[in-house]
């Protein structure tokens, strides 16, 4: 048919379609995932090479050091007996353990404890959430003890269930993912509810295919943008409530060192050496806000009602 | 401050460039466009979507979104140049020299205010009326809207009332500073038919009246054909043509324009020999769906969306069901492939009632009926590759891999597109381009029965005219039959052989699509066909 090409050569849908940069091209340009990666990524370098980093083993202690302010000399005894010299860059405490060691040691508990809790929970919120939203009959139930949970305030959860169980890195984290399940079911919920609606579900149930499959193949993976923004929002909360936790003296074991324990144990003596509590502040306040604006990031990126505002 | 010149065109818009952000498929939105409107004229912008026809209105208004940029050329209001006019002497200007209808009343209506204080918003910004002689001026202008008992409408919120009692407070609310050019942006899109056609003679009324200069944005030429006096026809952001209505229309002199005045199907229906003794594919009995709004509190409400609808389809045959929205076509088609469980009735396909199986007795039934979507940028999954889209079913009911890849292969020619498209993710793809891989996974389950629910609706109208011109072929080629749901009766009339029509949920009239077109019986069709833009001009006729 002569006409029939003549006709889609001037047809203004043979000009070339717009071309979108990806999510990737969107993402590396945006300057709140840059400046969050990059805090985020120096933290986990920290954490990683701790012990490259001129730190001694944290749990170490020497009576002769006790409350020296940041920078002062002096000694430690290592676990075999020795004394050895050592700068306390950020001061030591009261026991005389070098409080930069702690801090630095501390970054790996609060970004494990951040990041599986995020994993957990969107873990436990996606399979929750794609039930509630497909099997409508388990909807009800489901969401009025979702409710439930919501109800009682998430630190509340979080201590009792550490009380139930031998206080360890993974009753922290499982008890930190508990109470922000709820939220991620309700996330998942919405938007599998929206999504099913699509005429591309339809199709896939005209074309035969299984529920599971399309849950998995075609509902699940148009969740992704909300829900890794949703995941680095839990990954914030999650370093907080680990290091209230740990400050109230409910969390790790005090043999760990945590960001909340440095501070508890620097609480006593604020008004003398402020720096006890300072410096594991400062790295937690830094690591939320990393986490938050990374997250803030995403969902300009991400979100495409986000996306057509600007 | 220049004084309004009342002997000159309204506006005049003069080499026009507007030039789009870096990275897009041109550089300009649009590129030396000039026209005038005329004192008491209508001027059509007629174009596909990406014209640039929009981004037009848009400038003249001063509502340009911040990455547009207007690059050269002028825009005059009233001989007064507003191409670079400060904010605030914009807004002095909107509502009292120039102001907008918009395309969907629903959105351009503000849901927590009522009708009459959104009237008075504009009222008490830029006039000193008191109160009380707002108040009738508003009422007054509810009537001249010809809309009933002004007081209650004055009252009424935007969700009380109906699509087109909406558009009709939106155009109050344009025209009641009685200013001197009005651009009215694809206002009946959104509309019926029927509704349409009365927005349509509202709008040439009032202009007369007033002797307001209107632009009208519009990418359907019967309504060109049934309210422009002059025409200008854009492509691409160029305007390709620019002159009288009929000399536009029935002497075409640019390429693009003579190609989408071809492209516009004639009401005319094609009279094919449809075999009377073809088996019979899909048989409805007495089909009803009723929904049930059972509230907490509230009483029990019964919705009928279809009642007692009786059909049959025989093989290489296409059945139209023509109707305006909520008139229960959809609903037919979707109880028809079981997205939705019909209340009662019956749904045979080649004889076996489908309406009551399970989930899993339909399973292997599912394939002989597949369902092509009206909106193409919403029916494939963003996350997916076509060519896995193509052969998801296929798999499904046991086909090996490399057999439906080579099939899905040999689909993409027969909708003719690159088989190379297979590894590319839908949004790489047009909207024409888009519902041509829906067509070709609708037919990878080789079904008896192809569904097209509003197919061709929301595409341009040479892709519209190329879409339909390939599902006749498969249709012919690959004798299958075909329930085409449609509210345009042009395209109704090109390719059905049956047509239903539907209203409220009933099919009022039913029979061979000649006989319809040509002699419709029930009031009902006939309002309808009455109402079809464009009905009485004879477009440079057909196809080649």
């Amino acid at each position: 048919m002569a006409t029939d090409s003549a006709a889609e050569a001037l047809s203004t849908e043979s000009a070339a379609v717009v071309r979108q940069d990806s999510a990737m091209q969107r993402l590396r340009r945006n300057w709140s995932v840059r400046i969050g990666g990059v805090v985020l990524l120096a933290l986990v370098f920290i954490a990683l090479a701790a012990p490259l980093l001129g730190t001694v083993d944290p749990t170490l202690f020497d009576a002769g050091s006790r409350d020296l302010t940041p920078g002062q000399s002096g000694e430690i005894t290592t676990l075999d007996g020795d004394s050895i010299k050592h700068t306390f860059i950020m001061g030591s405490d009261s026991f005389g353990r070098d409080i930069y060691s702690r801090v630095l040691y501390g970054t790996r508990v609060s970004l494990m404890v951040g990041a599986f809790s995020a994993v957990v929970a969107l873990v436990f919120g996606i399979l929750l959430g794609l039930l509630s939203g497909y099997l409508r009959w388990l909807d009800g139930p489901l969401m009025r003890v979702m409710d439930g949970v919501m109800a009682i305030p998430a630190i509340l959860i979080a201590i009792a269930l550490v009380a139930m169980w031998r206080a360890s890195l993974l009753s922290v984290i499982i008890a930190i993912a508990i109470p922000e399940i709820p939220r991620v079911t309700r996330l998942v919920r919405s938007l599998v509810l929206t999504i099913r609606e699509e005429p591309y579900v339809e199709a896939a149930i005209s074309l035969g295919t299984p529920a599971w499959k399309i849950m998995l193949f075609h509902i699940l993976p148009n969740t992704v943008a909300p829900l890794l923004v949703q995941g680095t929002y839990i990954c914030a909360a999650g370093i907080l409530v680990e290091a209230i936790l740990s400050f109230l003296g409910v969390g790790l074991p005090p043999d760990i060192p945590t960001w909340g324990n440095i501070m508890a144990e620097g609480r006593v003596q604020f008004v003398t050496f402020p720096h006890n509590v300072l410096f594991p502040g400062i790295f937690l306040a830094l690591t939320v806000l990393a986490v938050n604006i990374l997250g803030d990031g995403l969902r300009d990126t991400l979100d495409p009602k986000m996306a057509r505002r600007s | 401050m220049t004084a309004p010149d009342p002997s000159g065109p309204v506006l005049e818009v003069r080499g026009l460039s507007i030039s789009l952000p870096e990275g897009g498929d041109r550089t300009n939105a649009v590129s030396d466009v000039s026209f005038t409107v005329n004192r008491g004229e209508i001027v059509c912008l007629v174009g596909e979507s990406g014209s640039g026809k929009s981004v037009i209105a848009q400038s003249v208004m001063g509502l340009l979104p911040q990455t547009l940029k207007v690059a050269g050329g002028a825009i005059l209001l009233q001989g007064e140049d507003i191409t670079h006019a400060p904010v605030s002497r914009l807004r002095e200007l909107r509502a009292t020299r120039m102001s907008m209808v918009f395309q969907e009343p629903m959105t351009a209506l503000n849901p927590v205010m009522t009708c009459g204080e959104q009237i008075d918003e504009v009222l008490s910004e830029h006039t000193q009326l008191s109160p009380t002689e707002r108040r009738a001026k508003i009422l007054a202008t509810i009537l001249e809207v010809s809309l009933p008992e002004p007081e209650r409408i004055y009252a009424s919120y935007p969700h009380q009332l109906s699509g087109g009692q909406r558009q009709r407070i939106v155009i109050a609310m344009a025209l009641i500073l009685d200013p001197a050019l009005i651009i009215a942006d694809e206002p009946t899109t959104a509309l019926d038919v029927t509704t349409q056609a009365q927005i349509l003679q509202l709008i040439r009324d009032l202009q007369a009246r007033h002797g307001t200069g209107v632009l009208f944005i519009t990418h359907d030429f019967g309504v060109v054909a049934e309210i422009a006096q002059r025409v200008a026809v854009l492509r691409l952001g160029e305007l390709v043509e620019f002159g009288a209505r009929d000399e536009v229309l029935k002497n075409p002199q640019h390429e693009y324009t003579k190609m989408l005045i071809r492209a516009v199907p004639t009401l005319a229906p094609v009279d094919r020999a449809a075999d009377a003794d073809a088996p019979v594919v899909l048989q409805l009995k007495h089909l009803s769906k009723t929904y049930i709004d059972r509230g907490w509190l509230s009483k029990k409400r019964e919705v009928h969306a279809a009642s007692d609808v009786n059909l049959e389809i025989r093989r290489g045959q296409t059945l139209g069901i023509v109707g305006e929205s909520g008139s229960g076509k959809s609903t037919v088609a979707r109880c028809v492939v079981r997205l939705i469980d019909p209340t009662s009735g019956e749904v045979l396909l080649s004889g076996e009632d489908i309406a009551t199986l399970s989930p899993g007795q339909l399973r292997p039934l599912r394939r002989k009926v597949q369902i092509i979507f009206q909106d193409p940028y919403r029916s494939l999954n963003p996350r997916r590759k076509v060519g896995e889209a193509i052969i998801e079913g296929p798999l499904n009911y046991g086909t090996g891999r490399s057999e439906a890849i080579e099939r899905a292969r040999k689909l993409m020619d027969l909708v003719r597109m690159d088989p190379a498209s297979l590894e590319r993710y839908p949004h790489q793809f047009s909207g024409g381009q888009r519902q041509r891989i829906c067509i070709a996974r609708a037919l990878a389950m080789e079904p008896e029965l192809l569904i097209a629910d509003e197919a061709v609706s929301a595409l341009d109208v040479s892709v519209q005219a190329q879409v339909l011109a390939l599902l006749e072929e498969i249709r012919g080629r690959l004798n299958l039959a075909m329930l085409f749901i449609t509210h345009d009766l042009r395209v109704a009339a090109q390719i059905c052989d049956h047509v239903a029509v539907m209203s409220q949920g009933r099919v009022v009239e039913y029979g061979a699509a000649t006989e319809v077109f040509l002699r419709p019986q029930h009031e009902y069709t006939r309002a309808l066909f009455a109402a079809a833009p464009g009905r009485n001009f004879a477009f440079s006729s057909g196809h080649a």
